[in-house]
């Protein structure tokens, strides 16, 4: 036996290791740092009109939801009509990030897919992304009155993740201010 | 009743492939005839009762039985009947069965188009899709039985998925899995070579046509797929980058590095130990693919329901028959080494630089897909890893792919001098760098992109030309007519591929370089002006489709005063599933798309209308249509047929190993 010919079984056996403990990891509910650490501040232009900026502080006394998204990103099409659901309710106001994107891009998927955010701030270089510590879109955020981050999302939210885990802790915020 | 006699079915099928798995191995190894014999009708018995098992599920799904929990969360009663029967396939149980059936349906065609192999091979080839059918089939009633009752009964199903409901999801996951799953014959018969130690010219002869059969398929399914997600999902992308659709794509380009690879084994007798590797790389990647869609290490708009139970059973499943086989490839491979040599300047040489590198572009394909897990999982921190990436390594690691793609067929076998062959391209070599900067000039958009993209495809299609004259010229005094019957149909096989990368990449580049779009405010009775054409916006009118309600627009496109066409594209509402979807209208020409999608009413009363101009975007798929006839020219070339009526030449190069 040649040492050469285990090359191949040596490097699939450090992949099935990876991919074994990729099945610990749950890439929905990875905890960050940033759970209970201040929003970080940014100042954007708003993608429709970005003349116009907005930041955190403009929803300072609110809980509200920060989505990180963009048009190439498949996963958030399947995330889109939750999102679309949750601004029809009025439960919450969603900021989107529009996170490495076309502002062209990004607007006509707005308009094709309904858009469901108040306001949707562009971050082209995703320099905003580093500071959340964004790792893939979609991620999504509650921050509370005090612009503290309550809860991250990673990946898709799905109707249960609305029902289970994000109406809960809005509920809760919202009851302790 | 009908859904207990699949799952009855199901496990009939599992007890017979594992009698598949066990007996012809065991005879094979004892060179018992009788127990090898037992091969070929366990296989046909799985297949009678896999096709069974699917054919109840269907049924639940027509008959809308919302007894099966399957049918109740992916069916619904005004589901129109195609999507009701496409449904069955479009959730994982469904489409596990759906694989297991397929790989059922390739084992037999191995059985009755491979009579003429020795008898101790074939037991061994189809043992090896035993072991994997067993592994399949069990995943399947252990840990996702599509059969699971739903008690009571709920009286309304949940519906498809908008999006699969669409004629190109029809085809699309049967297409794909009949070329993932065609790729464990050529496992198989790598298998059976490293257990008998026989790999020599006519086992590659062998292999040769199942391998390209499969990858026919693939690029069928992949090329499907690529079309569906350009006009289901509303916004024109043809290619995401997404992790599954990368995991149909790995396979696909170490499978076509494969299929060169076999050439060189079969007429040079060389590579084998590296046609072994890539056919165990081909179908592990298909393996890895199944993983990754199925346990949730990854999200992606494709991905399944996730269960950590089928996650762990699946990396168990990937681990037992990828180790075994490198293991299996440690222990013989290093004997079957041989064949004839070559020098540095050879075809040999030039296929075997193509096939790295298209190993190296799998390998940072994989890398990318794979790289957030990694640093996840060393803590090392998380990043994201998209189109750009992918990009930046795809596109500069091809380059000299399709260049040496031209270039290889004008060399010689086993050693040539790069004056001669040099000589002959360098007239095609400068035309097409002058041809590309022409071309981008002449429409205006001249990058360092579209002149690198124009350049390589008129390389590729002048290069085709005359690579089809030098082979013409060589028999001087025959009628044309003649010279062309001459011709064999694998010589063509490849001539079609080599032409479909070259119409490709025109529809790559052009589209990527002169697409336009533009976003409108219609009220009815509005026209707009957009890229040489005049849009009428006629108005909005309600549609109910069997089970949704649209928003139906009209468009009428003019050039000049001529009508062109009249577009409907449509915003629809899914009723059971709640789910909005964008329905978009197209005008498909040669040159070009025009590509019109339905946005959403504004409160004055006027629509949102998208509208795109997509050019040469049909030679995207006309490029994949060529790359798939030419696998099947490839595939039906008649020394294939011929081999079938032959038995083995006395005194072949087979290579001992005991």
């Amino acid at each position: 036996m040649k040492a050469k010919f285990l090359v191949p079984l040596v490097l699939f056996l450090a992949l099935a290791g990876f991919l074994g403990y990729g099945l610990t990891l749950n890439p929905g509910v990875v905890p960050s740092p940033l759970v209970d650490k201040p929003a970080p501040d940014f100042r954007l232009a708003k993608l429709d009109t970005p003349e116009e900026q907005f930041g955190v502080a403009d929803m300072r006394g609110q809980v509200w939801l920060l989505n990180v998204w963009a048009s190439w990103c498949v996963s958030c099409r399947q995330e889109h009509p939750i999102l679309v659901e949750l601004n029809r309710g009025g439960v919450i106001p969603v900021i989107g990030l529009n996170y490495k994107d076309e502002r062209k891009d990004a607007l006509g998927y707005l308009r094709d897919h309904g858009n469901p955010y108040a306001v949707t701030v562009a971050d082209p270089d995703g320099r905003v992304g580093i500071d959340y510590g964004v790792y893939g879109t979609p991620e999504t955020f509650l921050i509370d009155r005090e612009g503290v981050i309550r809860y991250k999302h990673i990946g898709p939210i799905t109707r249960d993740t609305v029902k289970n885990v994000l109406l809960p802790k809005i509920a809760e915020l919202s009851r302790a201010g | 009743m009908i859904g207990e006699l699949g799952h009855f079915a199901l496990i009939l099928a599992l007890v017979l492939s594992l009698v598949q798995a066990i007996v012809p191995m065991i005879g094979a190894h004892r060179n018992r005839i009788s127990l090898m014999a037992v091969a070929r009708p366990a296989a046909q018995g799985q297949l009678l009762f896999l096709v069974f098992a699917y054919a109840c599920l269907t049924w639940a799904f027509i008959t809308s039985d919302f007894s099966v929990r399957l049918a109740a969360s992916h069916s619904h009663t005004a589901t129109p009947l195609m999507y009701k029967i496409t449904g069955v396939w479009g959730n994982h149980e469904g489409s596990l069965l759906l694989w297991a059936m397929t790989l059922s349906i390739w084992t037999v065609a191995v059985a009755i188009f491979s009579r003429n192999l020795p008898e101790a091979f074939m037991a061994r080839v189809l043992g090896v899709l035993g072991w994997i059918s067993a592994g399949f089939i069990s995943f399947t009633l252990f840990t996702s039985n599509p059969f699971a009752r739903l008690l009571p009964a709920v009286a309304e199903g949940r519906d498809l998925n908008p999006l699969l409901q669409d004629p190109g999801m029809i085809i699309h996951p049967p297409l794909l899995y009949m070329g993932y799953v065609g790729f464990s014959v050529a496992f198989a018969f790598a298998i059976a070579a490293l257990l008998s130690g026989r790999m020599d010219a006519a086992w590659a002869r062998w292999s040769r046509p199942w391998t390209t059969v499969a990858w026919v398929f693939l690029t069928a399914g992949i090329a499907v797929g690529s079309g569906w997600a350009y006009y289901e999902l509303g916004w024109g992308g043809w290619w995401f980058w997404d992790p599954v659709e990368n995991a149909s794509f790995m396979p696909w380009l170490l499978g076509t590095a494969l299929i060169h690879s076999l050439a060189v084994t079969e007429k040079r007798g060389a590579f084998r130990s590296w046609t072994i590797m890539l056919a165990i790389g081909a179908f592990s990647l298909s393996l890895l693919g199944t993983f990754l869609v199925r346990s949730g290490v990854i999200t992606s708009v494709h991905a399944f329901a996730v269960d950590p139970a089928r996650g762990l059973y699946i990396l168990a499943l990937l681990v037992l028959v990828i180790g075994i086989s490198l293991v299996l490839f440690a222990w013989r491979a290093p004997k079957l080494a041989g064949g004839g040599s070559f020098d540095l300047v050879s075809r040999d040489s030039g296929l075997l630089a193509n096939n790295v590198l298209l190993a190296v572009v799998t390998g940072s394909v994989l890398l990318g897909t794979l790289y957030p897990l990694f640093l996840d999982a060393l803590n090392m921190g998380k990043i994201s890893v998209g189109p750009p990436y992918f990009e930046a390594t795809f596109v500069p690691l091809m380059i000299p792919v399709v260049i040496l793609m031209v270039v290889a067929p004008f060399i010689r076998w086993k050693s040539d001098t790069i004056g001669r062959f040099g000589r002959k391209l360098a007239p095609a070599m400068i035309a097409s760098v002058a041809l590309g900067a022409g071309v981008a000039f002449a429409v205006g958009h001249v990058t360092w992109r579209t002149v690198l993209g124009l350049s390589l495809a008129a390389w590729v299609l002048i290069g085709s030309v005359q690579l089809l004259y030098t082979r013409l010229a060589e028999r001087r005094g025959a009628v044309a007519a003649a010279k062309l019957r001459g011709i064999p149909a694998a010589w063509w096989g490849m001539w079609l591929a080599h032409l479909g990368i070259g119409v490709f990449i025109i529809g790559v580049t052009m589209i990527g370089s002169l697409e336009a779009q533009q976003d409108m405010r219609m009220r009815a009775g509005q026209t707009t002006q957009f890229a040489g054409y005049t849009f009428t916006f006629r108005g909005v009118v309600g549609v109910d489709g069997p089970n949704y309600e649209a928003a139906r627009a009209t468009l009428d496109v003019h050039r000049g005063e001529r009508l062109i066409t009249v577009l409907t594209p449509e915003k629809r509402h899914y009723v059971a599933s709640q789910m909005p979807m964008t329905q978009v209208a197209l005008h498909i020409r040669p040159l070009r798309d025009l590509y019109v999608s339905l946005g959403d009413q504004l409160e004055d009363g006027s629509w949102l209308v998208s509208l795109h101009l997509k050019p040469f975007v049909s030679w995207i798929w006309a490029g994949c249509i060529l790359m798939g006839l030419g696998g099947i020219f490839a595939a039906a070339d008649r020394r294939y047929r011929r081999l079938a009526e032959r038995t083995l030449p006395a005194g072949s190069t087979s290579v001992q190993t005991s």
